[in-house]
């Protein structure tokens, strides 16, 4: 899940990061009330959970209340990557002498988080990785003994911060570390990290990952998942249990497993086809599952077959094949289906789809075949 | 022979008195393996599908001489289990949870690298030595004694790439599910190491998929210490960047993990990658 920058750097302030004053507008009125408040230059700042606002026009420096008024009035409402702007941040801008990165992220070759920091702020840190690598510091932490003062020197001299500020420096990233940690996130990050024309070091942009698995000890961090995150169908999915990524394709896939998933998407592009989604129904799903699965895979109008590729193990095919055509009960559709269903009640599960007029398949490459040959022939006219 | 279980493996089920540990350890005993004890706190005492249950994992390998463990526990308490396992002892841990944090793995592996336990999982299916112990949660019946060694990040791929092995006459020596969170107990290397030790193995399938760089770290290995063939599968290969592709750990990110460089790290050093899971017995079929 991912946080808003106002929501992350408010958490990296109770840690001791400092951040700009500022505060959140819906409206430009508001952003007008809160830069008369500031009383000084802001920055208004789309808060989008994607990257990339500043290039979209997202994010503008304003000298007076009525500038950020007029600012906040052009941002709120901006489609940004496919998102809407709902919501601007006001902060005071920073008078910026240098710009440093500051991070962490989970390594997952070296099974620990590491911290990285780097001279070359403002920019992705994937982007100095690719092109300068060397101007990146890294640190694995210990999980027993979390960020020790040392390693956060070795940070900052290691990217030649001046050393006046390295005290602050450490400070801010052992807040980091904790901040990091007592969310269970998954990435944190000041991007960038900007030493003052005053000498000060002040977290001007930030932005947090959280791991998923970890919201059921985190209740407050849970509250402020921005449904924009997720399609509603991606939403719809998560309600039922199932897990579903929409894709451009035509061939909508229902699987059981991830890796049998993915290993059907890809199949269907080796034999000419595209899949629309990814769609996992999870181990031992019922026929309501499958039926809301399948409701999901069909409210995509770019589909135009369904494979179906159930390897039973705990998943009984029956049950499945029964969730189908409960499915179709209740939504009528022309879309072709082709079924393969192996293991578990197998001839059971396909007796029930013969009934139901489906194409089946007996295997994954003969199953891919025919949806690819399906989706063809069920094109509209006129469209290749 | 075989790798990390066998006949002598003496099984214990942590959790054994919840729904899918009571179903899977009537499913284990069915295929023989050698189940002698369950734990659940605050169950001690009682009895499962003929297995006695304890309270904690101390008194039952005290009663028991279990030497193997493997745990239908939720994923809340999951990474304690796992650890009062390592503490009473137990040298195989296998943890079918998933949704265990991230950073709670990191403890737990971390604390591991200091004991003798190796940890399997979570987020996985188990190991299956077929015709001696089935440790896990995969349908029994599709495998099949024999020479071929398996390891896999994914559950119902490796089934369905098992199944088409037995259907080519290709017998497996163990199968194993490593998990697909990002961060494991074991990893490739670490099987493929016991693979070339293991005598009954003659070969080995590796399937792989995207996210992180233990594919090729594995490929690296390959090249300076595999003397047996390996063939590998890796999925995901229409995956887009940034998405979760169901396993925590499935994800491209920062244009890492994709399925194109670990593909091409296995062929750069001769491995051969099916172009998709049934193509993996025809593979392998080859050279048998």
């Amino acid at each position: 899940m991912k946080l808003h920058e106002y929501q992350s750097k408010r958490i990296f302030a109770r840690y001791g990061v400092p951040i700009p004053q500022g505060d959140v507008a819906i409206t430009p009125e508001q952003a007008r009330q809160i830069a008369a408040r500031l009383d000084r230059r802001v920055v208004v700042k789309a808060q989008v959970l994607v990257g990339g606002r500043g290039k979209a026009g997202g994010i503008r420096l304003a000298h007076n209340p009525d500038e950020a008024e007029r600012m906040a009035d052009q941002i709120l409402g901006m489609n940004i990557k496919g998102l809407t702007v709902k919501k601007v941040l006001v902060d005071e801008a920073a008078a910026i002498d240098t710009e440093i990165y500051l991070g962490i992220v989970i390594d997952r070759a070296r099974r620990r988080a590491v911290m990285m920091a780097s001279a070359e702020g403002g920019v992705e840190i994937e982007e100095v990785a690719r092109v300068t690598p060397e101007r990146i510091v890294k640190i694995a932490i210990d999980p027993f003994l979390g960020l020790q003062a040392y390693q956060g020197r070795e940070l900052a001299f290691g990217i030649g911060l001046r050393k006046e500020l390295v005290g602050d420096f450490v400070q801010i990233a052992q807040g980091l570390y904790t901040a990091f940690v007592e969310c269970d996130a998954s990435l944190a990050e000041i991007n960038p990290l900007v030493v003052t024309d005053e000498g000060r070091l002040l977290a001007v942009d930030g932005k947090i990952l959280l791991d998923d698995n970890a919201l059921f000890r985190h209740f407050e961090l849970a509250e402020m998942r921005d449904a924009d995150e997720e399609t509603p169908e991606e939403q719809e999915a998560r309600r039922h249990g199932l897990s579903y990524v929409k894709l451009d394709g035509e061939i909508g896939c229902m699987v059981n497993g991830a890796g049998l998933a993915m290993a059907t998407m890809d199949i269907t592009r080796l034999y000419g086809g595209a899949p629309a989604n990814f769609l996992d129904i999870g181990g031992g799903a019922q026929a309501d599952k499958v039926a809301a699965a399948l409701r999901i895979i069909l409210s995509d109008p770019n589909v135009r077959a369904v494979l179906f590729n159930i390897f039973g193990g705990i998943t009984r095919c029956d049950e499945v094949a029964r969730g189908i055509l409960t499915a179709l009960k209740e939504v009528p559709t022309q879309v072709p289906m082709v079924a393969r269903l192996v293991g578990t009640h197998e001839e059971e599960g396909r007796r029930i789809l013969a009934e139901a007029q489906m194409i089946t398949a007996a295997t994954l490459a003969e199953a891919a075949q025919k949806a690819v040959a399906a989706a063809r022939a069920n094109r509209p006219t006129g469209r290749e | 022979m075989s790798i990390l279980v066998n006949k002598e493996t003496r099984l214990l089920v942590q959790g054994i008195t919840g729904r899918e540990g009571e179903f899977h350890t009537r499913q284990m005993v069915e295929y023989g393996t050698n189940v002698v004890a369950g734990v659940t706190p605050g169950k001690g005492g009682g009895w499962v599908a003929g297995v006695p249950v304890f309270d904690t994992v101390r008194e039952a390998v005290e009663a028991t001489e279990a030497n193997a463990s493997i745990l239908y526990v939720p994923a809340r308490f999951a990474p304690d289990a796992i650890l009062e396992a390592a503490d009473a002892g137990i040298r195989v841990v296998v943890c079918i949870t998933e949704g265990i944090p991230v950073l709670d793995m990191i403890k737990v592996r971390a604390h591991l690298e200091r004991t003798a336990t190796r940890l399997i999982g979570p987020n996985c299916p188990g190991v299956i030595t077929p015709g001696e112990a089935k440790v896990g949660i995969m349908p029994g019946h599709i495998h099949t004694p024999g020479p071929i060694g398996v390891v896999s990040r994914s559950g119902t791929l490796t089934y369905e790439v098992v199944y088409a092995l037995t259907a080519h006459g290709l017998g497996q020596s163990t199968a194993i599910g490593i998990g697909g969170d990002p961060i494991v107990g074991t990893d490739f290397i670490d099987i493929l190491k016991l693979f070339e030790e293991d005598p009954q193995t003659e070969q080995v399938v590796l399937i792989g998929e995207i996210g992180g760089t233990d594919e090729q770290r594995a490929a690296e290995f390959i090249a300076r210490y595999m003397t047996k063939p390996v063939t590998a599968f890796i999925a995901g290969q229409t995956a887009p960047p940034g998405k979760r592709m169901g396993h925590a750990g499935a994800i491209i990110e920062g244009g890492e993990g994709t399925a194109a460089e670990k593909i091409a790290a296995f062929e750069a050093v001769g491995v051969r990658v099916a172009s998709h899971p049934e193509q993996i017995a025809d593979l392998v079929a080859q050279l048998a």
